[in-house]
């Protein structure tokens, strides 16, 4: 990997943090032509808010009417529907209910059919508890009503800001990772920033560091205008055969401060229930808490009774970039060439194409140069979601190393080369599926660390030459 | 599904134990074209990376480690003029029978006149336990380990714990004496170790001490395993240094391609449901080995994948009594965690590869165990029984010609 230093001359932008919502500003400003640099603190990228989430596409039908979330969600929905097929991401059109299971809940539905009607998503309709279960036979009898989404799909949370990225890498863009930004100064034309690998100049700066975005804000404007909450998700997962409980998406009747606890299948064809939304101070760490995993095992079965039988295979834990305000908190420093994306909570995901182009139109103002690509690059993902043919289907596969999610040792290799080649297992395991499953690595633990031998910046296991 | 484009008198998926000791058998039985495919790089299921004693006393009348037991396995199929595929999953199976393999060519399907399933067992994840905590790397199964460990020769750390203490974990303890690895304690929810004596004192013998009615509550690192905080019987917590987590034992079948399929499954085993000749809800599928039940020994399922290849044989020659009407065996109470074979067909044969029942208890309980046929009891036994132990009760115990549904119940009184 080269170091910062040796680029020399200066980008025209510099995007901290390589989660989903700076993969897809680093796409959009290439996109536009602009020099990008993607400084990302960890050693591979999706290393914090955006490694854990529910994979869902919203169409922000429960968003606030007329804010910026609801605008980003709008646009991020239409792109990535107008996109994904180029980059080879998958799209399940799942549809979602939202089910109301008391007397109260019932009678808030009309008014999120109206909320949902102002934000665009006109298409929902009521529905009968019976009604209901002859769509969903698996939920619980005790429901009282739900009303329709059909456009709130599945897509894959970890390969879509992969495409994202690696398009904007395949436009000119580059990726430093370990790359803290420790500090930097304005000299009134663009940024010399001072990162653990080196000086970074920069003529705009976007600041998408998502969990630290307060950090980042203080060390490079001095000051904080939000704080970061985090806000914990736990999630359980379900093995395969639980996915056909669920056709929809299981939404819950939201509160006022959470979206609640979902039930729905993963594009990998599990089935997950959560998350969880819990207040905490740390910002680095999501611990998962045995009891409330059992809580939602138990909420789960709750929902769909038939999940009884089935096995748990994964449990993980997310942090959310909360605030101390719901909204998101995007803004453009005037005279400072930078723009601060924060507070990009639970919907960053759906919304992350169109914060990118919110974002573009801001940095644009502060006088970004160049001229779009005119054959810009489109480079595929491999698929690795269920809706579609795998490579353990296809001759010259290598045969199936990781045999719960069926990855085959081509697509180890792949994930291992290339300009976002993984670094670590988890790195891997976000761009393959590997040990995701219900052994969890006890059948391919050993042949992994036989691939990925002298591969990987974090190594599986220790070498013991004797 | 692709078209078929082979043929086998016999499939058997799986090369562990139970479908080595089926495939040699079948040829010996003077059976066709028997296939037996493994997913893994090489045949010989979990032995290969047990490289320690006891295996082979019942099979070869000596003392073997693991390796060289799952070498002898495959050589003696091999030998008998069985086929042995390695790196070919299977996908799917369905009626027919026929069965969908995904290899390095990609997908094809062959069909056989029968089906042997001995696909054996794993063990139980950290996730499915519910364990808290963080998700740094070091965590790992007793056959992860094992893999690293024997296959590989790679350390993924030194110090780890071992939480259980049925027999996996000390073939745990044993696999981290080759590279210099000293676990620092074993973990047991228990009041005593599971497997029995003499194993239970062999920790004492290398040193590691066993916490007993101590649970794992959370794991602590980032990128590595750090500490972990277990919690004993009086409800206090302590934390404990560590670099490594070995979750060994709870072992599950590994019944995946079963659930996925048309055949019929027992939740309680966790396996396929057979009848005492090792059948399968369609009979042109058999099942043998641990994928039945957790768990037996090698040399347990060895001798269970041998005998069923006896009924396969007398399947192909149409020689087996015919699977309908069967008497169904049903558990009641939540003591009873199962009991196969699930269902009775004919006449409590001697030729049957099942001559008793295999029970497991979910907890330690005593009482008496009775078996009643249509509410009637027809045998039972004062027991005082622990979990993850072996149960037998002989299948003679049914009178000839019944008709009905066998039941077993526990009738417990305090231990």
């Amino acid at each position: 990997m080269a170091d910062a230093r040796t680029s020399g001359d200066r980008f025209d932008a510099a995007v901290i943090g390589a989660g989903v919502v700076g993969c897809a500003i680093a796409r959009r400003l290439a996109l536009e032509g602009a020099r990008v640099a993607v400084l990302e603190k960890a050693p591979d990228i999706l290393d914090g808010a955006s490694k854990g989430n529910s994979g869902i596409l919203h169409t922000g039908f429960d968003a606030p009417p007329g804010s910026l979330e609801a605008a980003c969600i709008a646009d991020g929905y239409r792109e990535y529907l107008e996109i994904h097929e180029k980059l080879n991401l998958p799209l399940i059109r799942s549809g979602a209910l939202v089910i109301a299971w008391t007397e109260e809940e019932e009678a808030a539905l009309p008014a999120l059919m109206e909320q949902a009607r102002a934000n665009g998503v006109d298409d929902v309709d009521l529905l009968s508890a019976e009604e209901t279960r002859r769509l969903e036979p698996a939920i619980a009898p005790t429901l009282k009503a739900s009303f329709r989404v059909p456009r709130e799909y599945l897509v894959d949370p970890w390969s879509a800001p992969h495409a994202y990225l690696l398009q904007a890498l395949a436009n000119g863009a580059r990726l430093l990772r370990d790359c803290e930004v420790t500090g930097g100064a304005f000299d009134g034309d663009g940024w010399r920033l001072e990162t653990s690998r080196g000086a970074v100049a920069a003529r705009v700066v976007v600041n998408a560091a998502g969990l630290f975005g307060d950090v980042v804000d203080e060390r490079l404007v001095g000051r904080r205008e939000f704080e970061i909450r985090p806000r914990k998700g736990q999630f359980v997962v379900f093995d395969k055969t639980a996915a056909a409980l669920a056709g929809h998406i299981l939404l819950p009747v939201p509160s006022k401060t959470t979206k609640g606890i979902v039930v729905c299948r993963t594009a990998w064809g599990n089935l997950l229930v959560g998350p969880t939304a819990e207040e905490q101070e740390d910002r680095r760490r999501a611990d998962l808490v045995p009891e409330t995993l059992a809580a939602l095992r138990r909420r789960g079965e709750a929902i769909l009774p038939a999940l009884a039988g089935h096995e748990i295979t994964a449990a993980y834990a997310g942090l959310r970039p909360a605030t101390e305000r719901k909204d998101y908190r995007i803004r453009a420093h005037e005279g400072l060439n930078y723009v601060t994306v924060g507070g990009i909570r639970s919907t960053g995901l759906s919304a992350a194409l169109g914060i990118a182009r919110h974002v573009q139109g801001l940095a644009a103002a502060f006088g970004l140069s160049g001229a779009p690509p005119a054959a810009p690059a489109w480079p595929q993902v491999p698929a690795i979601a269920e809706d579609g043919p795998r490579d353990w289907q296809a001759a010259g596969n290598g045969g199936i190393v990781c045999h719960c999610e069926r990855v085959t040792r081509r697509e180890v290799e792949a994930a291992l080369e290339g300009p976002l080649a993984a670094q670590s297992l988890a790195g891997l395991k976000r761009r393959t599926r590997v040990t995701m499953g219900r052994c969890q690595g006890f059948y391919c633990s050993a042949e992994l660390a036989a691939i990925t031998r002298g591969r990987l910046a974090r190594p599986m296991a220790e070498e013991v030459h004797d | 599904m692709t078209e078929p484009a082979e043929t086998a008198d016999v499939v058997i998926v799986g090369a562990g134990p139970a479908g080595l000791a089926a495939a040699r058998e079948l040829r010996a039985l003077g059976v066709g074209r028997v296939l037996v495919l493994d997913r893994e790089r090489a045949a010989g299921g979990i032995p290969r990376h047990c490289d320690h004693p006891p295996f082979g006393l019942r099979e070869f009348n000596r003392l073997m480690r693991g390796p060289a037991y799952a070498r002898r396995l495959a050589t003696a199929a091999e030998a008998a003029g069985a086929e042995i595929r390695t790196g070919a999953t299977v996908a799917a199976l369905r009626p027919g029978p026929l069965v969908e393999i995904s290899t390095d060519a990609g997908l094809s399907t062959v069909a056989a006149r029968a089906v042997l399933l001995a696909t054996g067992v794993r063990e139980k994840t950290r996730a499915a336990r519910l364990i808290g905590g963080t998700k740094p790397g070091g965590v790992l199964s007793t056959g992860a380990l094992q893999g690293l460990v024997h296959l590989d020769r790679l350390r993924p750390f030194r110090r780890p714990v071992v939480l259980g203490t049925e027999l996996v974990a000390f073939s745990a303890l044993l696999t981290c004496r080759h590279l210099g690895i000293r676990p620092v304690a074993m973990i047991e929810p228990g009041p005593r170790p599971t497997a029995r004596w003499p194993a239970g004192l062999f920790p004492r013998l290398v040193g590691v001490p066993i916490l007993l009615r101590t649970e794992l509550v959370a794991i602590e690192g980032d990128e590595r395993v750090t500490g972990v905080v277990v919690r004993d019987a009086g409800g206090g917590t302590r934390r404990i240094e560590t670099d490594g987590v070995v979750v060994s034992g709870q072992f599950l079948p590994e019944a995946s391609l079963v659930r996925t399929s048309h055949l019929a499954l027992d939740p309680g085993s966790g396996g396929p449901a057979i009848d005492q000749y090792g059948r399968c809800s369609d009979p042109a599928f058999f099942a043998a080995g641990n994928l039945l039940r957790p768990v037996e020994t090698a040399g347990w399922s060895w001798n269970e994948g041998r005998l069923v290849a006896r009924s396969i044989a007398r399947a192909l020659a149409a020689d087996l009594p015919s699977p309908a009407p069967g008497l169904a065996v049903v558990r009641m109470g939540d003591a009873l965690k199962f009991a196969l074979p699930q269902r009775l067909v004919g006449t409590p044969a001697a030729d049957a590869p099942h001559r008793a029942f295999q029970l497991r208890v979910t907890r330690p309980a005593a009482g008496r165990l009775r078996l009643l046929l249509d509410g009637a009891e027809v045998w039972s036994e004062a027991v005082d029984l622990l979990p993850e132990r072996r149960i037998s009760v002989p299948l003679s115990a049914v009178p000839e010609g019944a008709r009905g549904t066998l039941a077993f119940d526990l009738v417990e009184t305090a231990r």
